[in-house]
């Protein structure tokens, strides 16, 4: 491997103004981990115009240190207040309060601190080792593999994401559908512009991320009003002892395996990748009756692992153009507003940004491995805003930012139509997020498929002739057809046999 | 009947605490301390930490006096809140802690005390922290 890219992007991070972005980024992440109901996506979204003005580097390098940074936010207000403030620290919440409660908060957040920390670095290194030779594999990528790849892509988000699965493949189809609005790329024909030449071009991705991130989950967030307000809390003794590092050490090794492998899985992510390490420590445990009284592995384990993930969910968006989860769609929007097209040329056209970002995550991970415990009091201070405040101020700021993109009153219509979507989608039980990312990969995927058509002379029976496409072909129609026979073959048995089945285990 | 306590996590809020649970044992009745932030926000200085419920609930155990604890957030004015619950619980006494504040201060925030004292249809026991060195 050639190292001379490698110390090239740290010296792209180096650059005070990348140094500043950064700080800016995991800031504002931790502010919005702690911050529930705001996500790193909304986040992401609402922050996007302001991206604008600066280089594409800095750009992304702010916009990720607020996604990894949101993974360390939300252990704080999991630990001390038993309020998840990122869906990714929900089952923080079982063993790290319970050692608050027992006077042990300092040792929960320092242990969650070290894991993320130890997490978010395994996943940089094998990041920076894997990320090249993914993408100069992917490089020999010609149309039909996108189209396989997107294709599997959108089914992986939807069926993998938690929730409805059909409601989420319904949401990915919606996202699709509004991929083919303005005019078609091969014909130049107009397709659903109704006559509006605002739509001629088809709708672009801000106002939709905006609308449905940013709108979206500030409306709904209001909605819930009754619930319980707590007093502020306070910690003490911070470090944990050796003995809890020396207890939790194997957890965190494994979450790190964890989050790794489940960041790079589309539909994977953070969320997921927290409860799956989780139940694999309690597994494991010698006595799983502990957990829930205040295990620190049942901290440590999922801390690690969301943190691994959000670094490795990465890989597939650098080197293949892929977002793997939501908040991946959302730094795919922004790439391309840089005019950066994500994959794989991206590490050898654009090493300063490609190594630059990566390399920006070791700095995000050190400040944030110093600034998490001295800041815990004031993060927890901004959960005395109200909603009825907040709501307001976040409102306005995207609305005033999505007009600044294209000083487009238009573009103001469509946050607030996405964002009734959004709030709407929520409410039914809706995911917003393989929406979006249908939306992205909605025109990657059009354009490859029908470019591959060209190359097959209309012939699709040819995407299987080829071994990558077909491979993947074959993996999608697996993931697709899997779970129906899989219910039928269930329903059939249990039609013969009496309803013996035992309740799945819940996490 | 019973006593309510309107409190806060502050010395006035103690005091009022205070001279609630002696209220309750003279008369015989129950406690009912209602601790009711203002919603919409996960976190308030003015909700009661669960050390202090606990240490409140000791407190009245060793005078023999029934405590209940509400926290439920409040939404809207927090003296019509204090003037429901008295309602609901039909409470014989109101008791709460008063603070000294500015004339330009109480302009502008207006007065929870005053609002209670002026608009009650019972008895209401204000009382001062007991270091008050303002």
């Amino acid at each position: 491997m050639d190292l001379a890219p490698v110390i090239d992007g740290f010296g792209v991070v180096l650059e005070p103004t990348n140094l500043l972005y950064c700080l800016i980024g995991v800031v504002i992440g931790m502010l919005i981990g702690v911050l529930p109901g705001l996500g790193p996506a909304a986040t992401i979204a609402i922050l996007l115009p302001v991206t604008f003005g600066i280089e594409p580097v800095t750009a992304i390098i702010m916009l990720s240190g607020i996604f990894y940074g949101a993974q360390y936010g939300g252990t704080i207000t999991s630990v001390l207040l038993r309020l998840p403030g990122e869906a990714s620290s929900v089952v923080t919440v079982f063993d790290g309060h319970a050692l608050a409660r027992q006077g042990k908060a300092g040792t929960a957040l320092g242990i969650a601190a070290i894991g993320s920390f130890v997490g978010g670095t395994v996943s940089i290194i094998v990041l920076s080792l894997v990320a090249p030779l993914v993408a100069s594999f992917a490089l020999d990528f010609g149309p039909p593999e996108y189209t396989a790849l997107a294709l599997l892509g959108i089914l992986l988000v939807s069926t993998v994401s938690s929730g409805d699965r059909l409601k989420a493949v319904i949401a990915a189809c919606v996202g699709l559908l509004l991929a083919t609005v303005g005019r078609d790329g091969f014909t130049g024909a107009e397709r659903f512009t109704f006559g509006n030449l605002q739509l001629a071009d088809g709708l672009d991705f801000v106002p939709i991320a905006m609308g449905l991130f940013g709108l979206g989950e500030i409306l709904y967030n209001l909605e819930e009003r009754h619930r319980s307000v707590q007093a502020p809390a306070v910690v003490a003794n911070v470090w944990p002892s050796r003995a809890d590092l020396r207890q939790s050490s194997g957890a965190i090794g494994r979450g790190s395996v964890i989050g790794f492998l489940l960041g790079i899985l589309p539909g994977g992510g953070a969320t997921l990748a927290s409860l799956a390490a989780y139940a694999v420590e309690k597994k494991r445990a010698k006595h799983p009756e502990r957990f829930g009284q205040g295990a620190v592995e049942g901290v440590a384990a999922p801390e690690t692992a969301n943190n691994a993930a959000a670094t490795s969910s990465f890989i597939p968006l650098l080197t293949l153009g892929i977002p793997a989860n939501a908040t991946m769609a959302v730094i795919f929007g922004a790439l391309l507003i840089q005019g950066v097209s994500p994959g794989p040329q991206l590490v050898t056209q654009e090493p300063e940004l490609f190594w630059g970002v990566v390399n920006s995550m070791y700095i995000g991970n050190i400040l944030l491995l110093i600034m998490s415990i001295p800041l815990v009091g004031l993060f927890v201070r901004i959960l005395r805003v109200r909603a009825t405040v907040l709501a307001p101020i976040t409102v306005l700021i995207t609305l005033i930012g999505v007009y600044t993109v294209n000083n487009s009153v238009f573009d103001i219509m469509l946050v607030i139509v996405f964002g009734a979507l959004g709030y709407l989608m929520k409410k039914l039980g809706f995911d917003p997020g393989p929406l979006v990312l249908a939306f992205v990969l909605g025109s990657l995927l059009e354009d490859s498929l029908r470019r591959s058509l060209l190359i097959f002379d209309g012939d699709p029976t040819q995407f299987f002739t080829r071994p990558i496409s077909g491979v993947l072909l074959v993996v999608f129609l697996l993931v697709a057809l899997l779970p129906p026979v899989r219910a039928a073959l269930r329903r059939r048995r249990a039609a013969t046999r009496t309803p013996d089945t035992t309740p799945k285990e819940l996490v | 009947m019973t006593v309510l306590v309107g409190f806060v996590p502050t010395p006035e809020g103690e005091a009022a605490f205070t001279a609630g649970l002696a209220e309750a044992r003279r008369r015989g009745e129950d406690l009912l301390v209602l601790n009711t932030p203002r919603g919409g926000a996960p976190v308030s200085a003015d909700a009661a930490p669960p050390e202090l419920v606990e240490q409140q609930t000791a407190r009245a155990q060793a005078d023999s006096v029934g405590l209940e604890v509400r926290q439920a957030p409040h939404s809207g004015d927090l003296a019509d809140e204090v003037l429901r619950v008295a309602e609901e619980a039909d409470a014989s006494v109101i008791v709460i802690g008063i603070r000294r504040r500015s004339p330009v201060g109480k302009l502008l925030m207006g007065s929870s005390a005053q609002r209670i004292l002026l608009d009650a249809d019972r008895p209401v026991l204000a009382v001062k922290p007991q270091h008050d060195a303002g």
